[in-house]
């Protein structure tokens, strides 16, 4: 099996890693890392549920080849905990029981941290197109809507305060 | 206020009854820091990957493991024979389910694989990686035979028999008649009939089915880390057909990634993984992939049903009629049986209303496709649609409006106790009071204004209504009469610790709908502490009370009213511990907040912490006689019904674009009545989520089999399911009958939402379509059904 070494920062780690060229992104990190927290539902692209960010941006760990990911910066559901980063989306999922099993959770967080990061004004109608993506079997999505939905108000309301 | 001692728990100070609080257990989650199977990890752990059918039926010539053998990590190929040496195989049927038949089943297929998907070799290997690249390595030699696909024709006389030695392809037959249904149907003004389908779907669980098993030779124990409901239920069926004695079987699960059903079965490749660690004598894990998932979880609702309904001018509905078929695959699935679906339709059908005759007939039939058992709602979903479909098709052809003619013929609220046309009684039922409250949340003749006008501009929106009654709290009516062992009772051990935590130990288990969140709620009441002094332990057979776990809707009313007991018990003799200490009468004590404090006045007298510490550490100052008993375990069935039946009505209203025939959902309404509501949060979040189940089935959901019973759309990428883009707000509403059977007075609502959905759906876009003369009644509604419908497009491009 082909080999590459990997220079890849995960979770503001630097590390340099010898992966098998076909493993994904998503193996890398949960079997290499043991960084859980990302899942894997489909293998396919088409449940969310391995979402993670890669540079910034909502990433499906299992399209991604691990090797694909040198040079990158890679952060986790552990990572973006750590930091404090999305700590205001975890209140409000939990406020709003925007959760059941907890599954699609992390890789939900991954994708709301992106809109309201790069759609600071959007409704409830652009909240549910941009989760379109991923697939929650439980919640039945309402909740998820409205703790995103709080998050933005609630970041919008800091920044015009502080501009005003 | 009044100072004499609270007369129930629920006016208890500082109850949690009745409020939202957030769950304990999310945060974990929320940091991706929960425990599904597939995140642990064990010394010399292997990876097991499944050989499996790719034909409906085929007779297995010979398996050629060779080159698979040579490939690097691989540690063992298995066969069905091979592994039959350490497993035994089970028959899946119930006693009280007279004539219901199945074949024995094995872990892994022997010689003949009966439907696309059947396991029939074994690879285990280092990685999982090697298992896979191994598994394509094994060759296998197949005779295919002749496939059962067709439902209808199951039973035909030249449609060959799946399982010789049962004679035909039936697996059940159930019928039931009662009142004068021929003289009603002969008496009444009009007869309308019509044919419904549902469609066959599965209840892709995020989480996929997982287990990690884990043969300790030494002590001859199991351990099985499994994603399962019911782990007691798991912990017996392992010791049974592996040979091994039940207390040294122990089953944990952890957290798990969605259930609705599909995870409260037993599965022969879980079987065979179990074997696999005790013939390999190492830990075996399994996860299916989802491709797997779509032809192995099992699948459920795939029936057709004939229905009549009677009824008079004035829209008095005087009789129903239902003749169902559905095919369950080519075994009853174990231990549950996968007759129970169609049984459930045969008591759910015509539920709510109160007309006096009613006659149904259900025949389960074999079929060489995956087999069908019990998933979220079962059976609701079905009778509700046949039952609403039938009542909105009498009230269009008589002109009635559909919110008048449920008015008219509803159960009344005050007619309880009541038995129910399929024999089974209904404690107290709120159908009135429902559909009074769900009218006026949707503004419904708002609605139908704003419908009124919108058609004029061409706008087809439509309003659907759909009431439903729903089995929960079941009682050993369920399973235990008919053999299986699936405890209907359930308990909750509750311990004080020195430091004033409570520790609770229930029988229920958790898959994300707050069960640990409500036991904490209950328990910390029926105490008298904070719910920070609460910790709940599910999902461990070593270490929970025995019980059924989570199904039927049983968490709240079964797991929740044990916790009431134990807790209630445990304060008992906390009280009787510090009227010792306090030199007082227990009965002028009470524990509020962690502290006990005089009834009377609230007056603080000593913390949990400080009877704990005297209790643990100094109980040479205690009275000699005392024994303080500070670990509690009491256990609760629900003994009064075979169920405690619940009801609902949901309310939908969508548009329907007649030129592609996209439906798009614009609002959805339920009530319902759960009885006490614990965590008023909780319980509208299943509703919603159970909501959302039903709107896939009736627009997206189908598992679509092709005339040799290939599954041709089993990938997420073909089964579609429904994402937040295409669902709508859903507004929940609650009516509160508390069930006498418990002091808890909780029912379940895990059923509701999925169980009205459909028919609301499917109800609304009949409505819509209205005046085009347009109605449809087989599920899912795909916009290629809707433009056929129409006469937009043409049949038989396929
Ligand atoms: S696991 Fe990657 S999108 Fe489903
Ligand atoms: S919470 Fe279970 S899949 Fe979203």
């Amino acid at each position: 099996m082909e080999q590459h070494d990997i220079n890849v920062i995960v979770n503001g780690q630097k590390l340099r890693r010898r992966v098998s060229a076909r493993q994904h992104l998503i193996d890398f990190l949960r079997n290499e890392l043991s960084l859980t927290g990302s899942h894997l539902g489909c293998e396919h692209g088409v449940c969310g549920a391995c979402t993670i960010q890669v540079n910034g941006t909502a990433v499906r760990g299992c399209l991604m080849l691990a090797v694909q990911a040198d040079g990158a910066s890679v952060d986790t559901i552990e990572g973006l905990s750590d930091s404090g980063a999305i700590a205001d989306l975890q209140d409000a999922f939990h406020k709003h029981n925007a959760l059941q099993c907890g599954f699609c959770t992390p890789g939900m967080l991954a994708t709301a941290a992106e809109l309201v990061e790069q759609h600071p004004n959007a409704d409830r109608e652009e909240i549910r197109a941009h989760i379109s993506g991923n697939y929650c079997r439980c919640t039945g999505y309402h909740a998820i809507v409205d703790a995103i939905a709080t998050v933005l108000d609630a970041r919008r309301k800091a920044a015009g305060g502080s501009g005003a | 206020m009044s100072s004499a001692p609270p007369v129930s728990f629920f006016d208890r100070p500082n109850s949690y009854i009745g409020r939202t609080v957030p769950r304990p257990n999310a945060k974990k989650l929320l940091q991706g820091r929960g425990t599904y199977v597939d995140d642990i990890t064990l010394p010399r752990m292997t990876h097991v990957v499944f050989v499996r059918s790719p034909h409906a039926h085929a007779k297995i010539i010979g398996i050629d493991r060779a080159a698979a053998q040579e490939m690097p990590g691989v540690i063992a190929i298995v066969t069905g024979p091979e592994l039959a040496k350490v497993i035994t195989p089970w028959v899946g049927v119930l006693t009280h389910m007279k004539g219901l038949k199945s074949a024995p089943q094995h872990a892994l297929a022997i010689d003949r694989a009966c439907w696309q998907g059947e396991a029939v070799a074994a690879v285990v290997a280092e990685t999982r990686a090697e298992a896979e690249d191994a598994a394509e390595m094994v060759v296998v030699e197949w005779e295919e035979l002749p496939a059962v696909v067709d439902m209808e024709a199951a039973l035909d006389a030249s449609t060959p028999v799946i399982h010789p030695e049962l004679g035909d392809n039936l697996a059940f037959r159930r019928e039931l008649v009662t009142g004068e249904v021929d003289a009603a149907f002969a008496a009444a003004d009009h007869v309308f009939e019509e044919v419904y389908h549902t469609g066959r779907h599965t209840g892709v669980c995020l989480e996929p089915r997982a287990v990690l098993a884990d043969y300790q030779p030494a002590e001859g124990k199991l351990v099985a880390y499994q994603a399962t409901q019911a782990p007691h239920m798991i912990q017996n069926l392992l010791a049974k057909h592996l040979n091994l004695t039940e207390s040294d079987v122990r089953v944990i699960c952890k957290d798990v990634g969605g259930s609705f059903g599909i995870k409260v079965h037993i599965y022969p490749d879980e079987m065979a993984t179990a074997a696999l660690s005790v013939l390999l004598r190492r830990p075996v894990k399994f996860i299916a992939d989802r491709l797997e998932s779509f032809v192995t979880d099992i699948h459920a609702r795939d029936h057709r049903i004939k229905g009549r309904i009677a009824v008079n001018t004035d829209g008095e509905i005087l009789a129903f009629e239902i003749d169902d078929r559905t095919a369950i695959g080519p075994y009853s699935v174990y231990p549950r049986t996968s007759a129970v679906e169609a049984n459930q339709v045969v008591n759910l059908v015509g539920g709510p209303y109160k007309h006096k005759a009613y006659r149904a007939s259900t025949e389960v039939v074999f079929q060489n496709k995956n087999v069908t058992c019990q998933y979220r709602a079962v059976g609701h979903p079905v009778a509700c649609a046949v039952t609403e479909g039938l009542v909105d098709l009498a009230a269009r052809k008589l002109g009635i409006d559909p919110a008048e003619i449920r008015r008219r013929n509803l159960i009344p609220d005050d007619a309880y106790p009541y038995t129910g046309l399929a024999g089974l009684p209904y404690e107290s039922l709120s159908h009135h009071a429902s559909l009074d409250k769900l009218l006026a949340l949707m503004d419904y003749d708002g609605l139908r204004a704003e419908q009124a006008e919108l058609r004029k501009c061409g706008v087809y929106r439509g309003i659907g209504l759909a009431s439903f009654i729903e089995v929960t709290n079941p009682s050993s009516a369920f399973y235990g009469i008919g053999g299986a062992r699936i405890s209907s009772q359930d308990g909750c051990t509750i311990r004080l610790d020195p430091t004033g935590t409570i520790i609770c130990a229930t029988g229920v288990t958790e898959q994300g709908q707050g069960t640990e969140a409500i036991i904490a709620q209950i328990a910390a009441t029926a105490v008298g502490v904070t719910m920070e002094k609460v910790r709940v332990i599910t999902g461990d057979t070593d270490a929970t009370p025995y019980g059924g776990g989570t199904w039927a809707s049983r968490g709240a009313g079964i797991g929740g009213e044990a916790a009431l007991q134990a807790g209630k018990a445990l304060r008992q003799n906390i009280l009787a511990v510090a009227a010792a200490m306090l030199q007082a009468a227990p009965e002028t004590l009470d524990i509020r907040n962690g502290t006990v404090v005089d009834a009377d006045t609230g007056n603080e007298r000593l913390p949990l912490e400080e009877i704990g510490r005297v209790v643990y550490f100094r109980p040479d100052t205690l009275p000699k006689g005392l024994q303080p008993e500070f670990v509690v375990t009491r256990h609760y069935v629900q003994k009064d019904y075979p169920f405690v039946f619940t009801n609902g009505i949901q309310g939908s209203y969508l548009e329907v674009d007649t030129e592609t025939g996209f439906v798009t959902l614009l609002k959805h309404w339920c009530v319902e009545d759960c009885g006490t509501i614990i965590n008023p949060q909780l319980v509208d979040e299943q509703i919603r989520g159970g909501v959302v189940q039903g709107l896939g089935g009736a627009l997206f959901e189908h598992c679509i089999y092709d005339d040799r019973g290939q599954l041709v759309n089993g990938s997420m990428i073909d089964y579609l399911v429904p994402m937040a883009g295409e669902m709508p707000d859903i507004i929940v509403g609650h009516v509160v009958s508390p069930t006498a059977s418990s002091e808890l007075g909780a029912k379940g609502a895990g059923e509701a939402g999925t169980a009205g959905a459909p028919a609301a759906v499917m109800n609304a876009i009949n409505d819509a379509l209205r005046p085009l003369n347009v109605s449809l009644t087989a599920q899912p509604f795909t916009p290629e059904s809707i433009l056929l419908a129409l006469g937009k497009v043409q049949a038989g491009r396929k």
